[in-house]
């Protein structure tokens, strides 16, 4: 995925949506800017398939040897897949954090939270400020 | 409002290759340049250099320096020789502890004898406080706080002592465990110490602050094909609680007597007074109510400072300090936890974020190098 096109919440979760027939379904993931920060990854806990999340929902967590961050929903849905690889292969989540460093993807109910979100503009900007 | 941090006389450096800075005690510090883990790896396998220059050093010359110290500290001091050094405590008079220290005895290239307290940066302010006011009582004894026109550098790592030595006049490697000299590197006076906070050999350094950033650069140069790596407070922290450290501020506070915290064999109680002594000299006697452990955890998630500690579901106490060992690539923590289970064989967990999560008590320290 181009992290371009994508949208991210302060927290750092970026989201795809993709639109079949109706039925829109969310990629979700953290931001490389999100990994360098966290480095030296330890421990990732992630939830069961099936799981309500509304937006702004805890629905996991990364864990460096520094620190603990939770993992937010970034619009309202169905947890329809989880990256089982992911915390077995957290170097996965530097290497390629748009692509093969995807953590959910939610079957959507409500993305009137994407209004919220930031572009990729504003996404580096809230970084360079962060940094 | 926010206050202008203090800075080393390494800060550019640290800024220049990019360090990750923190607010450390009011200064300004590198907690990691690349990895923590990279930086600790580095450290048990090679070496590193830790800019360690925030933390306070105060000297003192006079006469009675040696009876006024010793009447402060936890540990004799007016038995020491030159070049000695030892691991102390300042305590209160309710035997709670102030800060932990480490107490040089040096004789200067002219003879001059005097002493250096380092003292923790958290600490270095409220050290001054206490120690002046005491003074009086004790002629022709000055204190002067050198913490900054002199910077300090931690040289620590299997092969730390091959790094600096070709550096120096008189080599760290002649010197015993917890002693120092005043010797010359590139000409220059400066302080060399075979002391450390890593559980790895290797020595500290005390150079003048406009030296400190020759010093650095010669020796990462030194370093640079031995796989000797800059290192933060990060990998800092990491080593020194591997090796079973306690830091202030963590392990220890005023709130906390030093047989609670392990820390007896830095109390000296026999035929002599210090402020605190009648008070530790009954703490000795009692059992505390709680003591400092070793927790142990398989799995991958991490104990965090104030994490619950319980038994059979019960809170027995708290998390003090935790990581997940890079050496022993797992969790690990010191706590403190109520004397009647810190030797049973009842199960303790720790509550990691709403999850009890079973942890062996394990002596301390959790990682100890091969002596030669």
């Amino acid at each position: 995925m181009n992290p371009e096109e994508l949208f991210y919440c302060e927290t750092h979760e970026w989201v795809s949506i993709t639109d079949e027939g109706g039925s829109k379904t969310a990629t979700v993931g953290i931001s490389k800017f999100a990994v360098d920060q966290l480095t030296d990854l330890v421990f990732m806990e992630l939830p069961e398939p099936g799981t309500e999340v509304a937006a702004g929902d805890e629905f996991g967590e990364v864990e460096s040897v520094k620190a603990v961050s939770s993992l937010y929903a970034p619009v309202a849905g169905k947890i329809l897949e989880v990256n089982h690889d992911l915390p077995d292969k957290l170097e996965t989540l530097s290497e390629d954090p748009y692509g093969a460093g995807w953590i959910i993807r939610l079957e959507v109910s409500d993305d009137s939270a994407l209004e919220n979100l930031l572009d990729y503009q504003a996404y580096q900007k809230q970084c360079a400020e962060e940094d | 409002m926010t206050t202008a941090l203090a800075h080393t006389p390494l800060h550019a450096w640290h800024k220049d290759q990019g360090a990750r800075l923190v607010d450390f005690a009011g200064w300004s510090m590198p907690v990691q340049y690349t990895s923590i883990v990279d930086e600790h790896v580095a450290t048990r396998t090679a070496a590193s250099i830790f800019d360690i220059s925030h933390m306070g050093r105060l000297r003192f010359d006079g006469d009675n320096a040696a009876s006024f110290l010793d009447h402060l500290l936890t540990r004799r001091v007016t038995d020491m020789e030159p070049g000695q050094i030892r691991y102390a405590l300042l305590t209160n008079d309710q035997g709670g502890i102030l800060d932990d220290v480490l107490v040089y005895y040096l004789e200067s290239p002219h003879g001059a004898r005097y002493f250096l307290l380092v003292v923790n940066a958290s600490n270095r302010d409220k050290v001054i406080a206490w120690t002046q006011p005491q003074l009086a009582a004790f002629p022709g004894v000055t204190m002067q706080d050198r913490t900054t026109d002199t910077a300090m550098i931690a040289v620590q790592g299997p092969a730390a002592l091959e790094i600096v030595d070709p550096l120096l006049d008189s080599p760290a490697a002649s010197l015993k465990y917890y002693t120092g000299t005043v010797t010359r590197q590139m000409k220059k006076v400066c302080i060399v110490s075979r002391t450390g906070y890593t559980g790895e050999d290797g020595c500290e350094l005390i150079v003048k602050a406009s030296e400190a950033i020759q010093v650095w650069n010669n020796l990462l140069m030194a370093g640079r094909d031995r796989g000797c790596l800059a290192a933060g407070l990060g990998a800092r922290d990491t080593l020194r609680l591997e090796a079973g450290m306690p830091l202030y501020g963590h392990e220890l506070s005023e709130q906390v007597n030093p047989f609670q915290a392990g820390l007896g064999f830095a109390v000296n109680l026999a035929e002599r007074e210090f402020v605190g002594h009648e008070e530790l000299r009954l703490l000795r006697e009692a059992t505390g109510n709680q003591r400092r452990v070793g927790l142990s955890l398989t799995g991958r998630r991490v104990p965090r400072e104030n994490y619950s500690v319980l038994c059979a579901g019960q809170q027995v106490g708290h998390v003090t300090s935790g990581t997940f060992s890079p050496t022993l690539n797992k969790p690990i923590a010191m706590a403190y936890v109520n004397t009647a289970n810190a030797e049973s064989e009842h199960g303790l967990d720790i509550d990691i974020r709403g999850k009890p999560t079973p942890a062996t008590l394990v002596p301390l320290p959790f990682y100890s190098r091969n002596r030669k």
